[in-house]
């Protein structure tokens, strides 16, 4: 493995962690919360509502693997 | 002090004590069995690329305007946030093996001499590559976090206070245990720093998007109390479901 490889590797690993869909579920929720502060409705409670089901999947995905 | 000064400090403190312990755990492993000459040369390298990096990225990241760096770090802090509190549920409701300081410090300390001897009285490269790593990663964290919670709040010298404060307590308990710090609650301490990297980063990363709180600043009042429930809540809802067999197959 090269040292672009390898650093690419790590940066992944540093900033990504184990579950993928946690960071993009993330990215996903802060382009959300910029359409709709765009809009007249108030956004403040995208990002909670997201950040909530995340974790509850992130963790039952889990759970359920381990049954 | 304000409310949100002492979340920035509490939050920075707890965090860098957490990466301390963990740095610690594999230098006084390395330190112990191999050198301690070469460990600690590791430890002092580690931390002449952890200042050239902060020099680097600190007036940098000041300099963005404020909106584009809460978006960005709020994204990260969420994105760090999630996966600690993620694996501290996890711990806590029996799905996952505890985080345990003396099984580390008996492994590293078992690689470390498995590893062979250093030849001579010079640098031993094994010693002073793992410690170079482990205070480097660990280091990163906490720059990371002292660099983002700085900037967003305005107040830098705060958040490297506490960092400084949490890593010279930590190492001071090393020198005199002289022994991995089991007996800090790492689990828990990490359940609550996930907490607040999760509560800062949601209260961030929607500023940066352009929403506005109800109450502003105030909000966090709310949010950090409301993850905390969410998290218990979790770990109580999945400790009722862990079958003893689960538990078993997880500290097999």
């Amino acid at each position: 493995m090269s040292y672009v490889e390898r650093f690419l590797r790590f940066l992944w690993d540093f900033v990504v962690g184990d579950d993928w869909r946690i960071a993009a579920g993330v990215a996903a929720a802060l382009g959300l919360t910029a359409l709709v502060s765009d809009s007249s409705v108030s956004a403040w409670w995208v990002l909670p509502l997201i950040v909530a089901t995340l974790l509850a999947v992130s963790v039952w995905t889990v759970a359920r693997a381990r049954r | 002090m304000t409310g949100t000064q002492f979340g920035l400090a509490a939050s920075v403190f707890l965090a860098c004590s957490v990466e301390g312990v963990e740095a610690l755990t594999i230098v006084l492993a390395v330190g112990t069995t191999r050198s301690w000459r070469s460990a600690l040369t590791g430890v002092g390298a580690a931390l002449v690329a952890l200042a050239a990096l902060t020099a680097a990225l600190g007036p940098a990241l000041t300099a963005l305007p404020l909106d584009a760096l809460r978006l960005v770090v709020g994204g990260l802090l969420l994105i760090f946030g999630l996966q600690w509190l993620r694996k501290a549920i996890l711990r806590a409701s029996g799905l996952k093996a505890i985080h345990d300081e003396d099984a580390i410090y008996e492994r590293e300390q078992a690689s470390a001499e498995a590893a062979g001897l250093a030849a001579g009285g010079g640098i031993d490269p094994y010693a002073f590559t793992i410690s170079f790593k482990g205070v480097l990663l660990e280091g990163l964290e906490v720059v990371f976090i002292v660099l983002t919670f700085g900037a967003n709040q305005h107040d830098i010298p705060l958040a490297a206070a506490a960092a400084a404060v949490a890593v010279a307590l930590v190492s001071l308990a090393g020198v005199a245990v002289h022994a991995p710090l089991a007996r800090v609650p790492e689990n828990t301490l990490k359940f609550v720093v996930g907490v607040m990297l999760t509560s800062f980063g949601t209260f961030w990363g929607a500023e940066g998007a352009g929403a506005r709180w109800p109450a502003g600043d105030g909000a966090l009042l709310v949010i950090v109390p409301c993850v905390l429930a969410f998290a218990i809540s979790m770990v109580l809802v999945l400790r009722r479901r862990v079958s003893p067999r689960q538990k078993q197959a997880v500290h097999a």
